[in-house]
């Protein structure tokens, strides 16, 4: 027998989709003498492509990825319920899967009959069942209710004894997709337990979750899987940080293109149409107004106005090495650069900025009137920079404005939130502003030393 | 495939608790529980006989009395067409045990004709009180070929099942389609009337290719008719073609098993 409990190499698993329909009726296949065409798949989907991976004797190995990236897919090739399109999958010992715990459940009978027939079910014969059943019922928390039927169950009730059955398999290897929210606090921390009890007896695991601290807590290794593609494999930390980088990267492509098509929207609409006659309104600079009316940045509207005169043809958000980017660290430097085309010269004129969090309020806002920069002269192409040397924002999204008008507040172009950014923070932390900070105590303090990973 | 079938073997337990299952399911949280198995076919049996001696009145001499002659064939017959429908649904309902456990799909069609089979000798307790009622005594020498017959129905009928539960997966409406199907087929089975009757005789070779003929007409010489059973040679006949319908049926739900986790 070889060292690995599972061992997948090269695997790849094409779903069919029979038809290209939900289901076929008999009828039409008749109508149309399609039987065997019917049968026969017509569109593939590939959810796993060349994936190989082993899993040592013993350890607890982590898969992660994103919805839909082939994590159960995985689970059930390993679990048997599928088989692989090409390649092999081996998995040494007997195999018990969580993955729809109570699967098999049947509503009108007592627990207790159903703890046998999923037990025979999960592969325990009759007696060995028996031999488990108490310790089982103790498991799930359920002993004044193992007589009633099981559409008695709260739903809490109906995992627990499926989860208890499925451990008590005693299996070699043990498959988990995504079953620890099951319970409340205190099961959750049972089964726990019982992760680590069958850890120590040299059983495997196999846990695929969305939780990325269960996997940096208690895998040995772990596998990213992205469209059924293997992208690192290894140690935890490294591969929990090559999905994050992955995710911020995709997300960045997001609001790039939430971005983009926010500005393409106003900028067609108000080419088609005059602009709103803005300019009567405020004696102030209106970029450095704090929106008072604001209660919502989703109930404001996003838009764009103002003459033209001067034109923002492009706004850049740049990360510390100077790149475009959507996505930034509390902490971290931002620059904003709005390029701008004057068609006429202009001595009246006024860049401002503010920046609003998800529920509308205005974090921070300024313009160069405020800031007393007198104008001289503005011709032609220019850009203007806005450096912020730390964002000390918490996490979430930020939207922003930005404006160019002359100094009593005549819009020459103002774009109204159509910029979108997420600061990411590693503290989940409160509020909207993060100062830089630093704790300080007297000796008489103390704390727990903290191991890196934190 | 062999190894396969030579599994079925290994989860006889499973059949076998399931079957319990499917049967305590069924009747509980109903008043008279296990008695509707009882009841059931009584009822039938009730209605059919007043349709038939009072209102319709079967005339032929052959089939007296017509109660115990008729529930001959209605039981089995009730046994094949509750199997059928409830195995070709079955891999459906079934489908979060196909998706989600490791699970032998051919398990779920066959504990629907198991559990029907169940239903079935439950009725054969209802006729043996008829035909002590009526004083009809069977044959005993013909009584050695009863066993034969219901294997031979149970192959069959397991066979069907096998075929219809894999193809229903992929085509939805066999089911409604079965439901008029054996409607049909029903009546055209000797059940209700005597397949002896000259009316019937003169479409002798159209009732031969339905094999529930055979099974029908046998079931009614084994536990009806006087005298030797005259129908054991189809009989046999009948046990080969459905071994290998049987064959068949389980090298296409083999075929096709892999699909059920994503068609369901």
């Amino acid at each position: 027998m070889s060292s690995h409990a599972i061992e997948l190499s090269g695997v790849s698993k094409i779903y069919r989709r029979y038809g290209g329909r939900q289901f076929a009726t008999l009828k039409s296949a008749l109508l149309q003498r399609s039987i065997l065409r019917d049968l026969r798949p017509e569109e593939t989907f590939p959810a796993l492509t060349d994936v190989s991976f082993a899993v040592p004797k013993g350890i607890t190995f982590g898969v992660i990825g994103r919805n839909g990236s082939g994590k159960s897919t995985a689970l059930k090739l390993v679990a048997g319920i599928t088989k692989p399109t090409s390649g092999t999958v081996v998995v040494n010992g007997r195999v018990s899967a969580l993955i729809e715990l109570g699967a098999g459940f049947h509503p009108e009978i007592s627990g207790r009959e159903n703890v046998f027939i999923n037990g025979i079910m999960l592969g325990l014969s009759k007696r060995e069942v028996a031999a488990r059943f108490g310790e089982i019922v103790d498991f799930a928390e359920l002993k004044e209710f193992i007589d009633a039927p099981v559409k008695t169950y709260s739903s809490g009730m109906y995992m627990r004894l499926g989860f208890a059955v499925a451990i008590h398999v005693n299996p070699d290897v043990l498959l988990v997709d995504e079953v620890l929210a099951v319970g409340d606090e205190g099961f959750t921390h049972k089964c726990l337990d019982k992760f680590a009890e069958l850890r120590r007896l040299g059983k495997t695991i196999l846990l695929v979750t969305h939780s990325l601290g269960l996997v940096e807590r208690f895998c040995d290794q772990a596998l990213w899987l992205d469209h059924g593609r293997a992208q690192a494999q290894g140690d935890p930390r490294r591969v929990i940080d090559a999905y994050l980088a992955s995710v911020e990267k995709s997300e960045d492509a997001q609001l790039a293109a939430a971005t983009a098509k926010a500005v393409a929207a106003v900028s067609s609409e108000s080419a088609a149409g005059p602009t709103p006659p803005l300019a009567a309104e405020p004696a102030r600079p209106a970029t450095a107004q704090p929106d008072g009316e604001l209660k919502n940045m989703f109930e404001a509207v996003e838009g764009r106005w103002g003459s033209r005169e001067i034109e923002i043809t492009d706004v850049a958000l740049l990360d510390k090495s100077g790149h475009r980017s959507f996505v930034f660290h509390s902490g971290d430097p931002m620059a904003v650069r709005l390029t701008l085309m004057a068609h006429t010269p202009a001595t009246d004129f006024v860049f401002g900025l503010s920046l609003f969090n998800a529920d509308g309020v205005c974090c921070y806002g300024t313009n160069t009137f405020i800031e007393e920069m007198d104008p001289e002269r503005l011709e032609g192409q220019a850009e203007v920079t806005l450096s912020i040397e730390s964002l000390d924002l918490v996490e979430g999204t930020y939207k922003l404005d930005v404006a160019v008008h002359t100094c009593d507040g005549y819009p020459y172009d103002y774009h109204r939130l159509l910029y979108t950014f997420r600061v990411k923070s590693r503290t989940p932390d409160v509020g909207i502003y993060r100062p830089h900070h630093r704790w300080s105590f007297s000796p008489s303090v103390r704390f727990k030393s903290k191991p890196e990973t934190a | 495939m062999r190894k396969n079938l030579l599994q079925l073997i290994r989860y006889r337990g499973l059949i076998s608790s399931l079957v319990a299952r499917e049967l305590k399911a069924r009747y509980r949280g109903s008043v008279l529980g296990f008695l509707w198995s009882f009841i059931n076919p009584l009822l039938l049996l009730s209605i059919y006989t007043f349709v038939f001696t009072v209102v319709l009145p079967n005339r032929n001499p052959i089939a007296q009395p017509y109660a115990v002659f008729m529930f001959c064939g209605i039981l089995p017959w009730n046994w094949f067409s509750s199997s059928l429908m409830e195995a070709s649904g079955s891999l459906v309902s079934g489908g979060n045990l196909i998706k989600k456990v490791l699970f032998p799909a051919e398990v779920l069609p066959i504990v629907s004709v198991l559990a029907n089979m169940v239903h079935f000798f439950l009725g054969l307790l209802i006729l043996a009180g008829f035909l002590i009622g009526y004083r009809h005594w069977p044959d005993p020498a013909g009584l050695v070929w009863f066993p034969v017959v219901v294997l031979v129905q149970l192959v069959l009928t397991t066979a069907l099942a096998l075929f219809l539960s894999a193809l229903t997966v992929h085509y939805r409406d066999i089911r409604d389609l079965l439901s008029n199907l054996l409607m049909f087929w029903f009546f055209a089975t000797p059940i209700i009337y005597p397949w002896q009757d000259e009316n019937v005789l003169r479409y002798k070779s159209l009732f031969d290719l339905n094999p529930f003929t055979h099974l029908a007409v046998s079931y009614q010489e084994i536990l009806f008719f006087d005298g030797p059973v005259g129908h054991a040679k189809w009989l046999l006949a009948l046990g080969a073609v459905s071994v290998v319908l049987f064959l068949a049926a389980y090298w296409f739900f083999d075929r096709l098993r892999d699909s059920f986790a994503e068609a369901v």
